[in-house]
């Protein structure tokens, strides 16, 4: 899988090419906007991860020129503008995410993988399937062995979030956003609560667990760990 | 103060404009009295002498000579008419009758003016009397002189025309003294408010414009002035707390990393202990972007730039939320958290930080309540207000930390067990600001009870952002 990175700042740029080169992404890094325009309409990328601030080009503009000769590649724009109206204004130009600065690793890495699986994922269907898990969208219904699980409505759409993202990592960021559509950080692990509730529920009296911990990073729901 | 000052400003000119407009307002009326006393006696004398010499001229043609000299002594003898001056001479011009007994020297005869000097001899001696007066040579070669004394007239003219001299020349003084007074005066008020501005420019902004307590147009100006200073010192003081506070808290954990990965550094090179070190690093610096985002939100609030994404939402229903975001972690501590949802609690807010708010206040009764106890979030409506309440059994604030608790970085009871950055109720206060919504910390017996009362919000307006948030929503879903 080939990403590029547009990002003026030297050091930034080379510690996100170690990192996403440690996922197993083959990366392509350019620090000048006009130099990735080209770059992004003249080679097959997978993933375009894009500085909200360039120096010849505003990231906002290459996104929408890219957008506008029908480019689909997934986009994750970087900004040290953080604020909700700076988001709306990444996702109005086209991007796919939007992240901001400073930001953990793990995060970025968690949002990439999740981007790149959703450009392959195929329609989404009426059943999701993780192991013996299974969840019915239509009748709103989990079962995990053929056993009738309850849940709340909210819990509902948080494992819906974590069975699309399945064998992904998933921050607690990520799921703020996805679940409760909150973009502000609150100061107790509200989310790691509401995960231990879930897990109760889907992984108590069933051998393998499925809901893993990530240290450092979030959570992972997967058959096999 | 400079002379040249003082005529260069405004209040001069308008005293100056005033002096030419009291000149011709003193002007006029003398011209009107002028020549309705002096100029009318003047010319009745006029026609006095003329009908009286044409009189006599008649008199000489029908009677003759002799009754003519008769009728001027007596004439000249009537004590009801003692400025009439009448002289008839013979043709060698010797008197036969008046009361002057010398022909005045180069006189003409010929009905011109006529004006001549004689001496009244009264009580005390004589003083010389101007005369205006007419002659005529009569048929038989004798002349007659028919005229005034007009002293009297004259000195009149000239006693008017004097006083309006000085009453010109006091008007000029009053009028300049008094200008020069009033700019004086004005200039002072101005000058005070010049000069404190300048003060204040060059960094005194403690300085307030001077207020004479008598309300004048000064005053108001003055006062108006020093509200909008307050303002900017207000502003400047909570933007120098900000600064001194991020200053405070954030050189101390920086400090803290520093010196931990300085430590890691010279110890012996072991994986694990770097490892423990960075790990230790990176939580440090999470504690530290979690305040710097938290100043964001504030700084963001205060700013009132959030009120552009306001739209109209149910409070409620974002309260009920966050409610149950953390009602997990209220019963995960052994607290009862309670929702009590009213009706019609739809208003103009912004909903990420009405969120962030209720989260803070959640937040903050979930650490401070011991377990067992309970906290109950209600939402209800008032006339044309929405009402959020926040009420925990927790050990509360006195009342008289409660202004200060709402402060940036200061947290009461620093128990140091429980994390937080101080900056929770000062976020809400800055929301509640931002929503020009009334905050207030108030005693629930026991506990804490917050109370954020938002005002609904103008018709027009919320349509506005209803109409923005459904953009918003649009662009939600698409992306």
């Amino acid at each position: 899988m080939r990403i590029l990175v547009i990002e003026d700042d030297a050091q930034t740029a080379l510690y996100l090419r170690k990192g996403l080169e440690e996922g197993g992404y083959t990366v392509d890094w350019t620090g000048d906007g006009r130099d990735g325009l080209f770059m992004a309409a003249s080679e097959r990328y997978d993933l375009i991860v894009v500085d909200r601030m360039l120096p010849s080009a505003d990231g906002l503009s290459i996104i929408k020129v890219l957008r506008s000769q029908g480019l689909r590649t997934p986009i994750l724009v970087l900004s040290a503008l953080g604020q909700v109206d700076d988001r709306v204004h990444g996702l109005e130009a086209g991007a796919d995410d939007y992240l901001p600065k400073p930001y953990a690793f793990s995060e970025l890495m968690a949002r990439v993988d999740a981007l790149l699986r959703r450009g392959t994922a195929t329609a989404p269907g009426t059943v999701l399937k993780v192991g013996d898990l299974e969840m019915n969208l239509l009748a709103r219904t989990v079962t995990r062995g053929g056993e009738t699980i309850e849940l709340k409505p909210r819990e509902f759409r948080l494992l819906e979030y974590l069975m699309r993202h399945a064998d992904q990592v998933v921050t607690r960021t990520m799921l703020l956003e996805a679940v409760w559509d909150y973009h502000f950080d609150p100061q107790t692990n509200v989310i790691d609560v509401h995960i231990s509730r879930l897990r109760q529920k889907i992984d108590k009296g069933f051998g393998n667990p499925l809901l893993h911990t990530i240290r450092g990073a979030g959570y992972s729901l997967r058959a096999n760990s | 103060m400079q002379i040249p000052k003082l005529f260069q400003t405004s209040t001069f000119r308008l005293a100056l404009v005033n002096l030419v407009v009291f000149g011709v307002a003193m002007v006029l009326p003398f011209v009107f009295v002028y020549s309705n006393t002096v100029g009318s006696l003047d010319s009745e004398t006029n026609a006095a002498i003329i009908g009286e010499i044409k009189g006599l001229a008649d008199e000489y043609h029908r009677l003759g000579k002799a009754s003519l000299i008769d009728v001027v002594a007596q004439r000249a003898r009537d004590p009801d008419d003692k400025n009439a001056i009448f002289l008839l001479t013979d043709a060698q011009r010797r008197p036969l009758a008046g009361n002057i007994s010398v022909w005045p020297a180069d006189s003409a005869s010929n009905g011109e003016w006529i004006r001549f000097v004689i001496d009244k001899v009264k009580a005390g001696g004589s003083t010389p009397h101007r005369v205006r007066a007419r002659a005529m040579r009569l048929a038989g070669g004798e002349l007659l002189l028919v005229g005034r004394d007009v002293e009297q007239i004259l000195a009149m003219q000239r006693r008017i025309t004097e006083a309006l001299g000085w009453a010109l020349a006091l008007t000029f003084v009053l009028v300049l003294t008094g200008g020069v007074l009033m700019s004086r005066y004005m200039l002072r008020r101005v000058e005070a408010i010049t000069q404190t501005s300048r003060m204040i420019v060059e960094g005194t902004l403690s300085r307030r414009m001077p207020i004479r307590g008598t309300g004048d147009e000064f005053d108001r100006l003055s006062e108006n002035l020093n509200q909008m200073l307050d303002q900017i010192e207000h502003l400047m003081t909570s933007m120098r707390t900000v600064t001194d506070s991020i200053a405070h808290d954030l050189r101390g954990p920086l400090t803290h990393l520093k010196g931990r990965i300085e430590l890691a550094l010279r110890a012996a090179p072991d994986a694990r202990s770097y490892r423990a070190a960075l790990e230790h690093a990176v939580a440090e610096t999470d504690r530290i972007l979690s305040i710097f985002n938290a100043l964001i939100e504030m700084a963001k609030a205060e700013s009132g730039l959030g009120r552009a994404d306001m739209a109209s939402l149910d409070l409620g229903v974002v309260a009920a939320d966050v409610a149950d975001l953390y009602e997990p972690v209220a019963e995960e501590r052994g607290l009862a958290l309670r929702a009590e949802i009213g009706e019609g609690t739809v208003m103009l807010g912004n909903r990420q930080l009405l969120a962030l708010s209720v989260a803070n206040l959640l937040d903050n009764a979930i650490k401070y309540t011991p377990a067992g106890g309970s906290i109950t979030l209600s939402v209800d409506s008032g006339p044309g207000t929405v009402r959020l309440v926040v009420n925990d059994s927790g050990p509360g604030i006195l009342p008289a930390d409660r202004g200060r608790v709402v402060e940036r970085f200061v947290r009461i009871g620093t128990d140091p067990a429980i994390p937080g950055s101080g900056l929770g109720l000062s976020l809400v206060a800055a929301v509640a600001r931002l929503h020009r919504a009334s905050f207030e910390l108030g005693d629930n017996a026991p506990g804490l009870r917050v109370t954020v009362v938002f005002p609904k919000g103008s018709t027009q307006e919320s349509a506005d952002a209803a109409h923005r948030g459904e953009t918003a929503a649009t662009l939600a879903a698409g992306s």
